[in-house]
């Protein structure tokens, strides 16, 4: 398969007034096109920081990153908007809707930003709308919707301009057992089906489990990378 | 991102907020009634003094007798005896932008009648000086054209006169006296109030001027002509016209200075139209302060509404939004908000001034051009002051955003 991000010796320090705080200190990995990979680590491990710089939303302090062989670490920011809007979809852990906003019209707001027109737009959202299972719920508000509903709508607005990578940044954090299984064979479903590239934080082990690849952070370095089949192993023995 | 979207996503976030979006506009509202409301009477007022001007007769030119110059001494104005009621004939019949003129003879004269007597200003006119001074006649007739011809002995007096002679009585068909020659009054007129100058207009009495040339002051010439141009606007043709026409009439050669003058009252309508004007600008700058002060009434609101849709800005920029998406955003917001305040100031501003017009015969005029920059202002303060916020949002960091609580 081939390569879908390369970094190589990512480093990023946050100051604190006089203080510097490394949150990434070397970090080196290649993630292929197609890979569902979990990445794990306690709080402040620098699991998030690495999803923000992943995601386009934050600049590493040294170091490169290569989406889809192309160095996108230096781009300006509105190049920066271009790849979250077209090649990256996020999912949040607090869902992140727009309020009193309807379904159809959160997922159609990735496409306010990339010239779809009305109709198109319109035909686009319903469609990513169906693929979550919520064809008929189109026309309702986030507090009208489940948890689970709403993260699904999150995941139609990710998916909505066919990007090449997901990013969830623990989709299930606000979520009961249930309807987290549900989301993930979601998940799955897409990686397995539509062979998209989808790249999770979370720290519960049996979320991680649906991942084929699970990489472990602590303080701010890549501890273990392990495919799935080593994991289950270990939680079987 | 396209224009009609953000309008619509504007006018969504408004409508999320009717009364707090009504009660920003209203600072614009009143601001922008109050421009059109204050220029309006501004230039109702201006309008009005300029009428009043006019009646004063600002379109009226005065031409008298040049001065003479002999062996390099020069003798002021009115020292040669150029004009005569032939040239007022020719004005009126050859000149466009002439409407009215009429010789004019003065001379203060003792004015006997019965046993009382008066001292006055006795003028020699045309029947055209009714015309050209606005006046009216409250008993009888003024002079007419058979007067001069014939020379006639007859007068129109003023009130003052007809006061001190007459008392409450008719003066018409009384007899005066002018140097013991007996004049028929034949009417008598509305009484005019003093000049600027505080001459008593009404202290007067008018007879032919022919008759005043003939039998009072023997001569053939006249001291002046009164002209009326055909409006205000053509004084200065007016004016440059009867220059040509009186130097050819007297057949001033190129290279000789005038024997006459043309003067006008120009002065005095731009002395009173400055007045105004000041007085307009004062009302107007009044009032723009207000629409300042609803400009910073945006500019907070909009400010509180970036804070408080900091996690909206965050979503909007993780899914794809640009800084310039998000600014278009705010700014757009800011100006629709103006503008329709500034729309609805309008009409409030027209209304208003139609009611002052209406009940307290306040005189207003509302002109489209200070409507037109009215809304236009109202859009610019939507831009200049919703600039600040909508630039705060489009810098909002996306993470922190996103984390905003």
């Amino acid at each position: 398969m081939s390569e879908l991000i390369r970094v190589e010796n990512l480093h990023k320090t946050y100051h604190m007034g006089d203080v510097e705080v490394p949150a990434l200190r070397g970090i080196d990995l290649t993630i292929d096109r197609g890979e569902f990979v979990a990445v794990m680590g306690s709080s402040g491990s620098g699991k998030s920081t690495f999803m923000n710089i992943l995601g386009c939303l934050d600049r590493p302090t040294t170091g490169k990153y290569f989406l889809e062989g192309e160095e996108v670490g230096s781009l300006s920011a509105d190049e920066w908007a271009q790849i979250r809007n077209k090649r990256i979809g996020f999912v949040f852990q607090g869902f992140n809707l727009l309020s009193r906003t309807t379904a159809l019209e959160n997922v159609e707001l990735p496409m306010m930003y990339n010239g779809f027109h009305g109709k198109e737009r319109h035909q686009r959202a319903v469609e990513v709308l169906s693929l979550v299972g919520l064809e008929n719920r189109r026309d309702h508000t986030p507090n009208r919707l489940s948890g689970g509903q709403q993260q699904r709508v999150a995941i139609a607005r990710a998916l909505v301009n066919r990007p090449s990578l997901i990013l969830a940044d623990e989709p299930t954090g606000n979520l009961d057992t249930t309807t987290s299984e549900e989301i993930m064979a979601l998940f799955q479903t897409l990686n397995a089906e539509q062979g998209i590239t989808v790249i999770l934080v979370t720290h519960e082990f049996d979320i991680a489990a649906h991942a084929k690849r699970q990489i472990h952070f602590r303080d701010g370095l890549v501890i273990s990378d392990k495919g799935v089949d080593q994991v289950v192993c270990r939680t079987e023995s | 991102m396209q224009w009609l979207m953000t309008l619509r996503i504007a006018l969504r976030a408004l409508a999320r907020n009717k009364l707090r979006a009504f009660l920003t506009m209203l600072g614009i509202i009143i601001g922008v009634g109050a421009v059109i409301a204050m220029v309006a009477i501004g230039e109702g007022a201006k309008s009005a003094i300029r009428a009043q001007i006019a009646s004063l007769g600002t379109n009226v030119l005065i031409v008298l007798p040049g001065s003479n110059s002999q062996g390099g001494v020069r003798f002021g104005t009115g020292n040669v005896n150029t004009l005569v009621d032939a040239d007022a004939r020719a004005m009126v019949q050859e000149l466009r932008s002439v409407s009215f003129a009429s010789p004019v003879l003065r001379r203060p004269e003792q004015v006997i009648a019965g046993n009382l007597n008066w001292g006055t200003l006795a003028q020699g006119v045309a029947p055209e000086f009714q015309q050209i001074r606005d006046w009216q006649v409250a008993e009888g007739r003024f002079l007419h054209e058979g007067d001069m011809d014939s020379a006639a002995k007859v007068a129109v007096i003023g009130q003052t006169v007809a006061t001190q002679l007459f008392g409450n009585d008719n003066p018409v068909d009384a007899v005066i006296r002018i140097r013991n020659i007996p004049f028929r009054v034949v009417g008598l007129l509305v009484a005019k109030g003093q000049t600027g100058q505080g001459t008593d207009q009404d202290d007067t009495v008018m007879i032919p001027y022919t008759t005043m040339q003939k039998r009072l002051m023997r001569i053939t010439w006249v001291q002046s002509i009164v002209v009326k141009a055909v409006s205000a606007e053509r004084v200065q043709e007016a004016q440059e016209q009867i220059s040509s026409l009186l130097r050819q009439r007297h057949r001033i050669g190129q290279d000789r200075e005038d024997d006459f003058n043309v003067r006008n009252l120009s002065d005095i309508a731009e002395a009173a139209s400055t007045t105004a004007r000041v007085m307009a600008v004062l009302l107007g700058s009044v009032a723009s302060i207000s629409l300042l002060v609803g400009g910073i009434g945006i500019m907070n609101i909009m400010l509180v509404s970036v804070t408080e849709r900091t996690r909206e800005i965050g979503i909007r920029m993780a899914v794809g939004a640009r800084s310039r998406d998000i600014m278009l955003q705010f700014l757009v917001e800011a100006v629709v908000m103006a503008a329709t305040g500034g729309l609805i100031g309008i009409f409030l501003g027209i209304g208003s001034s139609e009611v002052l017009k209406e009940w307290a015969q306040w005189p207003t005029l509302i002109s489209p051009t200070i409507v037109a920059i009215a809304f236009l202002f109202s859009g610019a303060v939507g831009v200049f002051f919703g600039f600040y916020p909508a630039k705060k949002a489009a810098n909002l960091d996306p993470i922190e955003a996103l984390r905003y609580e």
